[in-house]
């Protein structure tokens, strides 16, 4: 893969907790303006994974680079600077926030007023508190939730905390958006709409690299796909690719059937 | 989303605007009428203690910042306290013959408490709940243990007799520790300290309720709420957390120097772990992260205790005699009600949710339905 169209590269990336291999050489690329999945049983490492991306942990082996700059060993909030944005397995909103305010925190990255600019409240503040809040209703109402701007996050349906949590990380203005099992917990319509947005979040330019369990949704949206097994990599290609390929059928249905 | 909905009516129910003046302008004619009628009401003693209550308005104020918006668990806030009142007592007192001005002591006593803030911030970051308190209680006992010794080999504090003949304030040339009067109203030096501590206090109002509806107010409650969420949508937890040590003790400092300049006396007994822990529970009885539910707390719990005397003559009056010592049956009561606060209003007297409760009935979905706004 060239420079130019990897943005994020995840190379040889090692990751222990005592004893336990959670991450063994990892190597995988991602492409400005794919869908790229990561899928696997439990246990395999895709949760590290994302927290070594993500700044979370520092990798003990390796390198991550993105945009062509190295990013392993920075911390979460530099990492999110350099633009990649994430959501959490287990939803972590700022659950006594309302809706709107969590989508503010976000364009906390993206804004400058100080403690002297708070107090002051001169014009540059107002106007930039202003658009704050404009970019908050904005990004509530792309990703469908726009009527629960003013209701306390943990007061949410849990699909709508899912969309809230990607209304929040999108606030920071990511070129790459990690999304951790963004389905999980869904019914059928929410998954529809839910894949419906994350296409439209690809098609406006932000990159997603997503782990998800349900396969079907994976395989029906993802350009490309990586499998992890007991921290290792065991396959990356299209989903056709992937689903036809031994190991990844091994590692799924334990090599008792094909 | 006009700003005026977003900002400014949601502190007060009252909508139209000649009500909303009116009803400020009677809370100010109050205020300044407040400590002429309390004198006049119940004597010049009570005048005193609304004026203290007011700097631990102040205090209550900046330990919210660091305990109610950022959620860091601080036992030792009263150190920050000290640390302003005794830059004003060294500067300003005879101890080494130095008279700076308030208005230049007051913001070093700010700037020195900032950086004392930092200094217990910086290694307690990775610190939180109960490790935390620890931490900050052996902080504040340590500034406390500090200036009691530091009166060898070189006299610095004077230890444990403390600083004696501190400069009052002054305006002009007229000092605030002389009774003046004006147009026929006397201002005996409560009074004119009272106006004083209020200026205070309300600024410190002001820069709380700013403080938190801002861009920074929210990173402190992000945090609160969740620190690796607040961390991963870029908040440099570390630099918001220092920057809330620090916030909040520049309150503690101001107040401390005026604390220094109204008694003319300060020792490190008045800088105990007990007065870190009041100053808590008053941000936790009024209610934590609510500006007015703070200052309420700093109020009640500073009046509380001192009501709480007038037990020995009604135990006379009564039963002829003195069952209880005063002393003893103020601390039981005091214990009694801060257990029956905390069972009947856990969340403070007057809790911040109520505020955003109020916030969601006005704001009610404000348009943005447009769909594809999004680049």
């Amino acid at each position: 893969m060239s420079d130019a169209e990897a943005l994020l590269v995840v190379s040889g990336v090692s990751k222990r907790f005592g004893g336990l291999a959670a991450l063994d050489a990892v190597t995988l690329g991602v492409r400005r303006g794919e869908i790229f999945g990561l899928i696997g049983p439990n246990g395999a490492g895709k949760t590290t994974l994302f927290n070594v991306i993500t700044g979370v942990y520092a990798p003990d082996t390796g390198e991550i680079r993105f945009c062509s700059g190295r990013v392993s060993g920075l911390k979460p909030h530099s990492i999110a600077e350099r633009g990649i944005a994430r959501t959490f397995q287990n939803i972590r909103l700022f659950a006594n926030m309302t809706a709107l305010e969590n989508v503010m925190v976000g364009r906390h990255l993206r804004t400058t007023a100080g403690v002297i600019g708070a107090v002051l409240r001169g014009p540059r503040t107002r106007a930039e508190e202003a658009g704050i809040e404009r970019r908050a209703h904005e990004l509530l109402a792309y990703c469908g939730i726009a009527a629960h701007a003013n209701e306390l996050a943990r007061a949410l349906s849990y699909g709508d905390q899912r969309r809230l949590e990607i209304a929040r990380a999108l606030a920071t203005e990511p070129q790459l958006l990690a999304l951790d099992e963004p389905a999980a917990g869904m019914n059928a319509t929410e998954r529809a709409a839910l894949t419906h947005l994350l296409e439209r979040v690809r098609r406006d330019g932000t990159t997603l690299l997503l782990i998800e369990h349900d396969v079907k949704l994976v395989m029906g949206l993802c350009d490309r796909v990586a499998v992890l097994d007991y921290g290792r990599k065991i396959a990356e290609g299209t989903p056709p690719e992937v689903q036809s390929n031994p190991a990844v059928i091994e590692a799924y249905l334990g090599g008792t059937l094909a | 989303m006009e700003s005026a909905t977003s900002s400014h009516a949601r502190a007060s129910p009252l909508r139209s605007t000649p009500a909303r003046i009116a009803f400020y302008l009677a809370i100010a004619a109050l205020l300044v009428a407040a400590p002429f009628l309390i004198d006049a009401a119940f004597g010049r003693t009570w005048v005193r203690i609304v004026d203290i209550a007011l700097l631990f308005v102040m205090l209550a104020l900046g330990l919210n910042i660091v305990v109610g918006y950022a959620g860091l668990l601080d036992l030792g806030y009263i150190a920050f306290f000290a640390v302003g009142a005794y830059c004003y007592a060294l500067l300003a007192s005879p101890q080494f013959d130095l008279h700076w001005s308030f208005i230049a002591l007051l913001p070093l006593g700010a700037v020195v408490a900032a950086f004392f803030g930092v200094l217990l911030g910086a290694p307690t970051l990775r610190l939180r709940g109960d490790y935390l308190a620890i931490v900050t209680l052996g902080f504040g006992e340590i500034i406390r243990i500090f200036l009691n010794n530091l009166n060898r080999p070189y006299n610095i504090t004077n230890g444990p007799q403390g600083i004696t003949l501190i400069d009052p304030l002054h305006i002009g040339s007229a000092s605030l520790a002389k009774t003046h009067t004006i147009a026929g109203i006397t201002i005996a030096p409560v009074h004119g300290y009272y106006f004083a501590f209020l200026a205070c206090a309300a600024i410190s109002v002001f820069i709380s309720m700013r403080l938190e509806d801002s861009r920074i107010g929210r990173a402190w409650i992000a945090i609160r709420e969740d620190e690796l969420a607040a961390a991963a949508m870029g908040i440099n937890t570390r630099n918001v957390k220092l920057l809330a040590f620090a916030m909040g003790a520049t309150f503690g400092g101001v107040a401390g120097g005026l604390f220094a300049s109204f008694q003319g006396f300060i020792s490190p007994e008045s800088f105990t772990l007990l007065d870190s822990i009041m100053v808590l529970c008053m941000v936790v009885l009024g209610g934590m992260g609510n500006v007015f539910g703070v200052a309420l707390g700093a109020v009640l719990l500073t009046a509380l205790p001192e009501a709480l005397r007038h037990a020995a003559p009604l135990q006379q009056a009564w039963f002829g005699t003195v069952y209880v010592d005063p002393s003893d049956l103020r601390m039981l009561m005091f214990g009694l009600a801060l257990v029956l606060m905390m069972l009947f209003r856990p969340a403070g007297l007057w809790p911040s949710s109520i505020r955003r409760r109020e916030l969601a009935a006005e704001r009610q979905p404000s348009g943005a339905e447009g769909a594809d706004v999004r680049r």
